[in-house]
């Protein structure tokens, strides 16, 4: 809003702003990185999630509880969700308070399908992402003609009525919940049973796979309509691009991860009752998504990471971490409304006006997809 | 189920009109903020919330035991809506100061302001599960806390086989009057006028001589107020506290806002009200489980077909 006077900003503000540099600064050396260099990076994350169950690196990591389990659960759920969320928040621009919602569907799907009706675990969890997918139409179909705040408001409302209705539905175990979920079978002479440690690298393919799909849409004609949108929605309207039915597919596939995410962590848990799928866990992975910087995977998965980890690592402060949590985000958006590691075009966004069509982004864009971008 | 809804229509009316007045006063605080910054302000429930705690710490301290009567009570009732009324409206200045001002001064987007006021709105409840109210009243903070009964529950008069009680007739009451106090406060004061001014074109307003920041201050004041007077209301009517009574009554609230046309005072009583008696019908047959699940159709349902909400939008244009 121009009409406010800016004012100096202060000590704090200034240093926090100089602290911010060094992502930037890893940001644009990124951006600047050759192919080979950038797989070198791949391939060291990579290496570093497959490693990550070691002792050496739990003694650490977590000295007061099971390392393996918390790379599971939260860090791993976490992970995955805000991969999905990322899709609807950071590249279609929409904001969603109700994600909890599909990975609460995901998660009952799989446990009432395999408890009640001993349905297998592959063809249920591929049962349970059509059905986020289907539940995201469902709760985008009417709303996605709102936008911003409302759309924010009526999310928020739908994970209310998924929780609630779960609480109230006997047939599902009401808020007594479903036990005992089965486990998945064995998976190349591996034993799912109370070890976390297969469960890890059960997520850790599900998290790769969802890294994969979400980097190819961002770079697909679908990731572009989502840009478009996310910027200008009228321009893009106008400019041909369907903007319903594109806000749509960014909820059903925001919503297919969430339901996948869901499934993978109902499977381990043996029980999963309504208090499972708070509001707060909506809350928690949308801030991941904009701690991180929405809209850049490499920072979202770095902000769900510390927002699932930081509460574990200093378990002295259990009991304040919603309260700490709560300050942090008023922080955050006070001092780096962008996030920790924004997406560059995000961030020129974010600093207003320009729509985002600093030079910088062009060359960058162009680098991307230059092909597809010019046979259009 | 036809007899059901025949045989209950008139007590739940009764019990959707006092819960209605509540929701209207909470939703006061939405529509103006919205009205003149276009931001949901989610931390509002947090408002309402210290308003019933503000009240519940009045009557502890004045040591209510005995149901009062007469002018008693109405003096006492006024001491707690001033007290709860201060106390929010100064909470709630503190919010914008902390939660918003930064953020409108970087000209940041309005989606942080949103996640601010999460972050805000969670700081609150755990600050008062963590804090206010074990070390203040003294109780485990995340369990009900009772509220002393102040308001006699007997039978005023009836209404066909509704019975009316002394407690609802006050609430519904208190609330029309403050609300008539501040539609008038904001339509003929030099205070309501900035007000509108700034809903209206905050850059026009500013180049006239009105300084937003007041303006800003003095709506999350009066916004905060009535919330408080909300708090007050609830804590009396329900006669259980709990640090997280917010969340869901605030989102009904915005949906009542919603409802009434966002920016739209008067908008506010009837969508509040509306909400009120249509989610105590739908409890008729669906069950009072689904009470909340009702409400949240309803918001789905009015942005969908009347996004303006049935008074339509806007501080300026309702002349309140």
């Amino acid at each position: 809003m121009s009409h406010y006077a800016k004012t100096e900003p202060g000590v704090l503000t200034r240093s926090l702003t100089a602290a911010g540099r060094v992502p930037d600064g890893v940001r644009d050396w990124w951006a600047g990185a050759s192919r080979w260099q950038r797989w070198g990076i791949y391939g060291l994350a990579l290496l570093l999630a497959i490693i990550a169950p070691h002792p050496i690196i739990a003694s650490f990591m977590s000295p007061f509880t099971d390392w393996t389990s918390l790379l599971f659960n939260p860090i791993g759920t976490f992970v995955l969700l805000a991969i999905g969320l990322n899709i609807v928040v950071g590249q279609a621009g929409l904001l969603d308070l109700g994600f909890v919602a599909f990975y609460a569907i995901g998660a009952y799907t799989l446990a009432y399908l395999g408890t009640a009706h001993g349905f297998p675990f592959w063809p249920t969890l591929i049962m349970a992402i059509f059905l986020a997918a289907v539940s995201g139409v469902i709760l985008g179909s009417p709303t996605l003609r709102l936008r911003g705040d409302y759309l924010a408001i009526v999310t928020l409302g739908f994970g209310e009525i998924v929780r609630i209705t779960a609480v109230n539905t006997d047939e599902i175990g009401g808020s007594r919940g479903i036990t005992p979920i089965p486990h998945p079978p064995n998976l190349f002479g591996v034993e799912f049973l109370l070890d976390p440690l297969p469960y890890y690298y059960l997520i850790l393919a599900m998290i790769i796979l969802a890294i994969v799909f979400s980097l190819r849409l961002e770079r697909s004609r679908v990731g572009r309509a989502w840009t478009a949108i996310r910027e200008d929605e009228d321009a893009a309207e106008l400019m041909g691009v369907p903007t319903f039915r594109f806000k749509l597919l960014a909820f059903a596939i925001g919503a297919m991860v969430g339901g996948l995410a869901g499934s993978v962590f109902a499977s381990k848990v043996i029980f999963i009752a309504p208090t499972n799928f708070p509001f707060i866990l909506s809350a928690t992975i949308l801030a991941a998504v904009l701690l991180g910087g929405a809209g850049n995977l490499p920072g979202v998965i770095l902000g769900a990471f510390l927002v699932a980890w930081l509460p574990e690592r200093f378990r002295g402060f259990a009991d304040y971490r919603i309260l700490v949590f709560g300050a942090a985000l008023v922080l955050t958006m006070a001092l780096r409304p962008q996030g920790l590691l924004p997406s560059r075009q995000r961030s020129a966004e974010l600093k207003g006006g320009t729509g985002g069509g600093t030079k910088t982004t062009v060359r960058r864009r162009d680098r991307d997809d230059d092909t597809v971008e010019v046979s259009r | 189920m036809f007899d059901d809804f025949v045989q209950q229509f008139l007590p739940s009316t009764v019990g959707g009109l006092a819960i209605g007045a509540i929701y209207a006063l909470v939703a006061l605080g939405y529509t103006m903020v919205y009205g003149v910054l276009r931001l949901i302000n989610f931390a509002h429930s947090e408002i309402f919330m210290i308003g019933s705690f503000a009240a519940l710490f009045v009557i502890l301290s004045v040591g209510v035991t005995a149901p009062l009567t007469g002018v008693a009570l109405l003096g006492f009732l006024l001491l707690l809506m001033v007290v709860a009324a201060a106390v929010s409206g100064g909470a709630a200045v503190l919010l914008e100061v902390v939660a918003y001002r930064p953020l409108r001064r970087r000209g940041a987007p309005r989606l942080a302001a949103l996640i601010s006021a999460i972050g805000a709105s969670l700081f609150l409840q755990e600050l008062f599960a963590l804090f206010v109210i074990p070390d203040v009243f003294d109780r485990p903070g995340r369990i009900d806390t009772a509220v002393p009964r102040i308001v006699d529950r007997d039978v005023l008069f009836s209404i066909g086989n509704a019975d009316v009680r002394t407690d609802q007739v006050i609430v519904v009451i208190a609330a029309v009057v403050v609300m008539i106090l501040l539609d008038q406060t904001v339509a003929r004061t030099r205070i309501g006028r900035g007000i509108r001014a700034a809903a209206q074109d905050p850059e026009a307003a500013v180049l006239m001589g009105v300084n937003i920041d007041t303006v800003v201050r003095l709506t999350f004041l009066l916004g905060g107020a009535m919330a408080g007077v909300a708090g007050v209301l609830y804590a009396m009517e329900f006669e259980n506290l709990r640090f997280n009574i917010g969340f869901i009554l605030g989102i009904k609230a915005f949906t009542a806002a919603v409802l009434g046309g966002i920016g739209n005072i008067r908008g506010a009583l009837i969508g509040g009200v509306g909400l009120g008696l249509v989610e105590n019908w739908g409890a008729i047959f669906f069950g009072s489980q689904w009470k909340d699940v009702i409400a949240f159709v309803i918001l789905v349902v009015v942005l969908l077909f009347r996004p303006t909400g049935i008074l339509g939008e806007s501080l300026q244009k309702a002349r309140a």
